[in-house]
């Protein structure tokens, strides 16, 4: 316990003087900065009366991949949907404090345009089954109204391109979402998020359900995507979080223990309790 | 099939089957007669009406399904206004029921807080325990004279060119038939969209959203994803409003006629055989009588057979969704 309001007191001192971190002694990393894509300050989230989230402030670099690990039910998912308001979405929750995407509240924004600009895929993939594929990946964009096919069909090869899809489903676009395998269905739900071009996208353990090639697919796919993309990836498996982000945030008990560079947090993490959960040692 | 599993992954071992459960085989067996049972007694059921209505199948042969003289004292019969009433009372029935029941659907599983979802569904629930006399009682008393003076007068003033709305009103006819069959219809359809769509998967509804969908446009998915069972349960609704009787009866009219007005009185299937069997004196009516009968069982199976299909169809890709 003495080790997390330590760190918490040095956040709060971060947000004053952010160049006086440990942390950033070391590597220059500043746990909240003001020209990060995305600023947590202060959340605090609640399902009815039980407390997910205490007091997280960190905030998201643009065009790089976060990773948030943590043991389960430490509030990993909650933080994720926080950022594109999906927490509001569940009955009797609650959440305070303040969400920046570029500067702008996003709980000030229409909850509809900041989900098209912050894409999630979910830790199970669930395509709409009674879609095709192409369908599938056009969901979004016909929501949006577009419905000319030209346009449409360029997004839709262009959307399963990027999820490295399109080799495998480009002669079968009008069969069911549902009849492809679970890795190929989680990657078209990506293609799906991205064809509604998306700024951020975040991703709840998005292969934890998936077999070894699909997850290394995934991750492959991460890599790339990080060029356009802002991601933040909720998982409990270390080595993918060292293998894919450029930063990991380590959540217990709906509290932020240690935010740093990915190499920061695995090789040489501050606190014990950082080690101890990397290392095994519980969680 | 069920059972076969059963005994697999229950008993695991065959030798365990042979000797010790012989609970099982009985329960299954027992199981097994009832199921053919039921097949007897659809088949018994089928013969029975056949040989009994014989003597009008052989004078009328096709002619009984497509001539609409109903003359007892000739002793001449003709189905097509039965057939005719119950199919148009039945699918009028549905085109207001089925948006309707869907927007109750619909409201109580998506939209309505807790506090209301509940009561209202008791009510929806409450209207399918009404017998079908009470509904007829009220169609005749309340609805038919309501249509005969504010709405039918309106309908033929202002649609009167259109052959749908033509002729006197009666208050008692097509219109009024669909209606109160509508009702009866509704909370079958209701109830069981709202389970439908409640059971829509919330990771199905939460895709939606986080594709930056519309609540409506979410609702649309699950809409789409809960469509084989809302087809359900409009069939269901369907089978009900095609065998209704008695609330039917005493709104319709009673007459034998083929009007394309909705306005006109008219005479359904099931309405013939209640109001004519205790007076059917000649054996050649009864038998005509019981042709209708095995038409309208037909009828039934045919529509259950084809709303089958259709499930089928429409639940073909989600169940390999399941699977995953
Ligand atoms: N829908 C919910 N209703 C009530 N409590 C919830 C709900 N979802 C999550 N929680 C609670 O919030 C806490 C954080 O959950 P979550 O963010 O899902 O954890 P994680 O993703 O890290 O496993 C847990 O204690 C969990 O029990
Ligand atoms: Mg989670």
């Amino acid at each position: 316990m003495e080790s997390i309001l330590e760190i918490q007191e040095q956040q709060s001192k971060l947000k004053m003087t952010p160049a006086a971190t440990p942390s950033s002694v070391l590597n220059n990393f500043v746990p909240v900065s003001d020209d990060h894509k995305i600023i947590a300050r202060d959340i605090n989230a609640y399902f009815g009366k039980v407390q997910a989230l205490k007091n997280i402030s960190l905030s998201i670099p643009g065009n790089s991949v976060v990773a948030i690990i943590g043991p389960s039910g430490c509030g990993k998912s909650t933080f994720l949907r926080s950022i594109n308001r999906m927490h509001e979405i569940i009955p009797g929750s609650k959440i305070t404090g303040s969400l920046t995407l570029d500067g702008q509240d996003i709980y000030q924004m229409d909850a509809v345009m900041v989900r098209k600009r912050i894409g999630m895929v979910f830790q199970k993939p669930n395509p709409f089954p009674t879609m095709s594929i192409f369908d599938n990946v056009a969901a979004g964009l016909k929501m949006n109204g577009m419905r000319r096919k030209a346009p449409l069909k360029e997004i839709v090869e262009k959307s399963l391109r990027q999820a490295a899809l399109w080799d495998e489903v480009k002669d079968s676009l009008s069969k069911g979402g549902t009849s492809l395998s679970g890795g190929q269905q989680q990657r078209l739900c990506i293609a799906r998020t991205l064809a509604v071009n998306p700024e951020v996208i975040l991703m709840d353990e998005p292969a934890s359900a998936l077999d070894p090639i699909s997850t290394s697919k995934i991750e492959e796919l991460i890599y790339e995507l990080k060029k356009q993309y802002t991601i933040v990836i909720v998982t409990h498996n270390m080595q993918q979080a060292a293998r894919v982000s450029d930063f990991t945030a380590f959540f217990y008990l709906g509290q932020l223990i240690e935010y740093d560079e990915t190499k920061a947090i695995f090789t040489n993490p501050h606190l014990k309790q950082t080690e101890d959960y990397i290392t095994g040692r519980f969680g | 099939m069920e059972l076969q599993l059963h005994e697999n992954t229950v008993t695991g071992s065959k030798q365990k089957l042979h000797t010790h459960n012989f609970g099982d085989v009985v329960f299954k067996n027992l199981l097994r007669f009832f199921a053919f049972l039921i097949l007897a007694l659809v088949i018994l059921m089928a013969y029975e009406m056949y040989a009994t209505s014989r003597l009008s199948i052989d004078k009328f042969g096709w002619h009984f399904f497509v001539t609409s003289i109903w003359d007892p004292v000739q002793k001449n019969f003709g189905a097509l206004p039965f057939i005719y009433g119950t199919l148009v009372s039945s699918f009028i029935a549905l085109l207001i029921a089925l948006p309707l029941s869907l927007g109750i659907a619909i409201f109580l599983s998506e939209i309505a807080p807790p506090f209301v979802e509940k009561p209202v569904s008791f009510l929806v629930e409450l209207l399918a325990g009404i017998p079908s006399i009470v509904y007829g009682i009220w169609g005749f008393f309340v609805m038919v004279p309501w249509l005969r003076k504010s709405i039918e007068p309106g309908l033929s003033k202002y649609f009167g060119t259109l052959p749908l709305f033509q002729g006197a009103p009666y208050g008692v006819g097509m219109l009024a038939a669909g209606i109160i069959l509508s009702i009866m219809i509704l909370p079958i359809i209701t109830s069981i969209s709202r389970d439908v769509l409640k059971a829509v998967p919330r990771s199905q509804k939460e895709a939606a959203l986080a594709l930056g969908s519309t609540r409506w446009e979410a609702t649309r998915i699950a809409l789409s994803y809960a469509r084989s069972g809302i087809i359900g349960a409009t069939i269901l609704g369907l089978g009900r409003a095609l065998g209704e009787t008695m609330a039917v009866t005493m709104v319709i009219g009673n007459r034998p006629t083929i009007s394309a007005s909705l306005l006109a009185p008219s005479y359904t299937m099931a309405s013939v055989l209640a109001n004519e069997f205790t007076e059917a004196t000649s054996d050649m009516y009864i038998s005509a009588l019981i042709e209708i009968a095995l038409a309208l069982f037909i009828i039934t199976i045919i529509v259950n057979t084809f709303a089958r299909l259709l499930v089928w169809a429409a639940t073909k890709n989600s169940e390999s969704f399941e699977r995953l």
